[in-house]
């Protein structure tokens, strides 16, 4: 059906794709893939985490080349070979992930990008220009580095608006957004629609799917699944079509008791100087996370969540022992063996290369975080690895969280993302830790092990463990937690009881809100 | 047209991991060949002189396991650094320093005889090439130096202490003025393994434990995955738990003290007494040793065997063919220079695509499935 070369495409289209195929190896990332933008319609890109979008996303900006299928713009059969030819045809891309030199202005990593040789003072000037009358306001002497992860991406969208494209192509693009901030981001997109300007909205967000796109095409596991108009859909049947079916809820039990239950972790006045330029400082953190229950930290990405998760975790140590504790016990001076040792245990944001060595099997893997508090278990006399009983080990963990894999052992890079987060987090959980420390706990999984995770945690805490869970997801907290603390620009805010959070307040403070002020802040930003 | 693409597999490839030697080896032979023709030699005579004839009668292999042992007590050592990836190479200035430690008991008392002598030189040996390295160490853990430079530029360091030592200070008073330290006693010579059938000593046979030991290590105790975790994901060995400065002065200790057993075995076992000059490059050769052999020490004994081979080869094309022994250190740059460019072959495999063919590219790969 892919053979036949119809004439009959529609000229009302901006840009049509037609059996659009990619394949990696044995992989078809994208198969047989059909695409229809219309001119001034804000269309959405729809599916869970390694679907194919970023996959088709690639091809339509030409950093991919596509095995087979055919694209046409305007009307017209073209090849797009290279990021400059989408460049040239009209195509603008914003990436979830940001190329931007921390150590230039705005102005100069957008002159990098146009390189057109025209004077920065020039491109300054129009940047900001054209940053205000989108609403985004944006000083581009400024350098990056002192940027927030939000002004980030407005830079990227400037750069993107300064090549004047007909299409613009956003992925994620609210991920590292506050809800306030992501409001300002639709605001911009209602009006470059007003203007004719087409939108290829990549999310997994149904909420703002429904909210601001005109139409959406659902991908599953590399094909089309579907073609719909998201504001007839409710998130529950667009979530239907992404996943393919339902997800299990997460079943949060009532906390019982936990005023009077011990504080098994507890941060006190946890100060950290920037370790590089362009680290964040921690500013006098406090927190007590009890036996038994879940503490979210929510923030917007690069607040300093990954500095905390460090100096809890131990990778760094504290000069003051009394800072971190844990158990009752003074722990800040210990390194993460030593911390382990006490009862705690940790997972890591980024799985491979930090949670997990990518080119490691499973059970080595597992020896990695372990071989310590399981030293009697893992390791003989002598040094040696029991290898038989690691591998076993780490069969049960397999088991019991249900990671799906193609070899018995398999190295860690060869699992999908969500598998191997599984892994990584039963890895954790097998050892009953009192204390368990989660950074960004589903990132990148499907909604599928994304719910087996978050049950697992929440029941962990009720069988009497303190979990702290730090995570961007706003949803994610609000499913998994008993109370919400905020961390902004290094510093946290006391902890919102979850019966008393709402989107609105944890966004304000998300925002950098003094709690209490939330108002009169919301004036000045 | 045609165009050569290098496409990444998903997964090393098993089979190019033991292949990639092997390629390298015969490409070094056609290159070779190709040498030899340009100097208007038959390069089968010279193959058979340089590969061959010096392999060919017992008192030979024991001259191959004289200069082997060297070779493969430094390579094993210095796996372990490169496993770890930390890039050690100095090891020619460590082997020189457990030289001329090794040798202060012999050279300034020389009464002290008996079964104690030796003994205490290999472990002065060990101690004096294990402090050298603990130099590079000490400058990176400390002030972030670059290894590499520091570790190499040591070695002239030492190259040229030990010509003032022997020249100056340790020079024997009845040598006629020549450079060189008094003959070692009888108890301070590394005994040979069988005299009667050639000269090969004890060092050869530490070679081999230490290379046993070091795989046994690297492959089955919990210090030869922390080597590894910390060279394949340093991050994630921080998250383990593992010191990165630890792990550097272990791997820096651990093969200056295998260089340094390695320069005091050659010294007491096949010279007798200190030079100026006490090592053909044994050092640096290692280091060809290593990548040949893998990183693997089985692999390296072999490895080592073969580069010990081009030594020899060297010697015995000089003296048949009248060609410089310097086309020695030509063979070993080639050797090296194939076997890295041959192990892009693991992470990647050669397509050849004419522009015309879209239709291959859409057809899957089987071979991933290993």
């Amino acid at each position: 059906m892919g053979g036949t070369v119809s004439a009959n495409h529609d000229k009302a289209n901006l840009l049509e794709v037609r059996g659009l195929t990619k394949i990696f190896g044995t992989l078809t990332a994208c198969d047989h893939v059909d695409l229809n933008i219309a001119g001034g319609e804000i269309h959405a890109l729809l599916g869970e985490n390694g679907a194919g979008k970023s996959t088709l996303v690639k091809m339509l900006f030409g950093s991919l080349e596509p095995n087979s299928g055919e694209i046409f713009w305007d009307g017209q059969a073209v090849q797009i070979t290279n990021p400059g030819v989408a460049k040239k045809l009209g195509i603008g891309m914003v990436f979830q992930h940001f190329s931007l030199f921390e150590a230039l202005t705005a102005a100069e990593n957008i002159a990098l990008s146009l390189n057109d040789g025209s004077p920065i003072s020039t491109i300054a000037a129009k940047a900001r220009a054209l940053s205000y009358s989108y609403g985004l306001p944006l000083d581009p002497e400024s350098l990056v580095g002192d940027l927030s992860v939000g002004e980030r991406q407005r830079i990227e969208i400037i750069r993107c608006l300064l090549q004047t494209p007909q299409l613009i192509i956003l992925d994620e693009p609210t991920s590292v957004l506050t809800p306030q901030e992501a409001d300002k981001l639709f605001e911009t997109l209602e009006r470059l629609r007003a203007e004719g300007k087409s939108i290829l909205y990549i999310s997994h967000r149904l909420e703002e799917v429904k909210r601001i796109c005109d139409r959406a095409t659902v991908l599953r596991h590399g094909k089309v699944v579907g073609h719909c108009n998201p504001r007839q859909e409710t998130a529950s049947s667009l979530a239907r079509m992404m996943v393919g079916n339902e997800v299990k809820p997460v079943v949060r039990a009532p906390a019982e008791g936990i005023e009077t239950a011990p504080a098994l972790l507890e941060i006190r006045g946890l100060t950290r100087k920037p370790a590089t330029p362009f680290a964040i400082p921690l500013k006098n953190i406090n927190l007590r996370v009890r036996a038994g229950e879940v503490i979210g930290i929510a923030g917007v990405a690069g607040n300093g969540q990954g500095e905390f998760f460090e100096s809890v975790s131990g990778e760094v140590l504290q000069q003051d022992a009394g800072s971190v504790r844990i158990r009752g016990k003074d722990a800040g001076g210990l390194s993460i063996t030593g911390r382990r040792l006490m009862g705690a245990a940790f997972v890591p944001e980024e799985r491979l290369g930090h949670g997990a060595a990518p080119r490691m099997k499973l059970s080595e893997n597992l020896l990695l975080s372990r071989h310590a508090t399981d030293g009697k278990s893992f390791v003989g006399s002598g040094g040696m690895v029991k290898n038989a009983s690691v591998y076993s080990a780490a069969q049960r963990i397999i088991t019991a969280m249900d990671v799906r894999k193609s070899a018995p052992d398999p190295e860690a890079a060869a699992l999908s993302g969500g598998n191997l987060q599984k892994f990584i987090v039963g890895r954790e959980l097998d050892r009953k830790p009192s204390v368990m420390v989660v950074n960004q706990p589903t990132w990148g999984v499907d909604a599928g092990a994304a719910a087996h995770i978050r049950q697992a945690l929440i029941e962990l805490a009720r069988s009497g463990s303190a979990v702290l869970v730090i995570s961007q997801d706003l949803d994610e907290l609000f499913e998994l937690t008993d109370a919400i603390a905020v961390m902004h620009n290094g510093e946290l805010s006391a902890p919102l009881p979850i019966a008393e959070a709402t989107f609105e307040k944890i966004g304000l403070l998300m925002g950098g809100a003094e709690p209490g002020h939330a108002e009169h802040t919301l004036e000045t930003a | 047209m045609m165009r050569l693409e290098l496409v990444k597999r998903p997964q090393r490839s098993a089979l190019f991991s033991v292949l990639s030697p092997f390629i390298a080896f015969a490409l070094t032979m056609i290159a070779g060949a190709v040498l030899f023709a340009l100097l208007g030699v038959n390069p089968l005579e010279a193959f058979n002189i340089y590969f061959i004839q010096p392999v060919s009668e017992v008192w030979q292999l024991h001259e191959l396991a004289i200069k082997a042992a060297p070779l493969i007590l430094i390579a094993v050592g210095l796996s372990v650094c490169y496993r770890a990836n930390i890039w050690n190479i100095g090891a020619e200035g460590q082997f020189i320093l457990g030289g001329i430690f090794g040798s202060i008991i012999p050279v300034l008392f020389p009464q002290f005889e008996g079964p104690l002598v030796l003994p205490l030189m290999l472990l002065l040996g060990m101690v004096g090439g294990a402090l050298y390295a603990a130099i590079p160490a000490l400058l990176k853990t400390r002030f972030s130096t670059n290894e590499i430079l520091t570790s190499l530029m040591l070695v002239y360091v030492a190259q040229l202490f030990l010509d003032w030592l022997v020249r100056g200070p340790w020079r024997d008073p009845q040598g006629h003025g020549f450079p060189q330290t008094i003959q070692f006693g009888d108890s301070a010579v590394l005994p040979e393994l069988m005299p009667d059938a050639g000269r090969a000593n004890w060092g050869f046979v530490f070679a081999l434990v230490a290379a046993v030991a070091i795989w046994l290590m690297m492959s089955r105790m919990l210090k030869g995955f922390e080597v590894r975790v910390m060279g394949s994901s340093p991050r994630a060995g921080r998250f383990a738990g593992f010191g990165f400065s630890k792990m550097v002065f272990f791997t820096f200790l651990l093969s200056g003290a295998l260089a340094g057993l390695a320069g005091i075995s050659e010294v007491s076992g096949a010279i007798g007494q200190l030079q100026p000059v006490i090592s053909p490059g044994y050092g640096f050769t290692a280091i060809i040793v290593a990548f040949l052999g893998r990183l693997n020490p089985l692999g390296i004994v072999a490895a080592g065997l073969v580069l010990a081979l081009t030594y020899l080869g060297g010697e015995a094309v000089q003296s048949a063919l009248g060609i410089s022994d310097k086309v020695a250190r030509v063979f070993q740059g080639m050797l090296l220079f194939f076997v890295l460019g041959c192990d892009t072959l693991i992470h990647y495999r050669i397509r050849l695509i004419g522009l015309a063919a879209p239709k291959l590219e859409a057809a899957p790969k089987l071979e991933e499935a290993r």
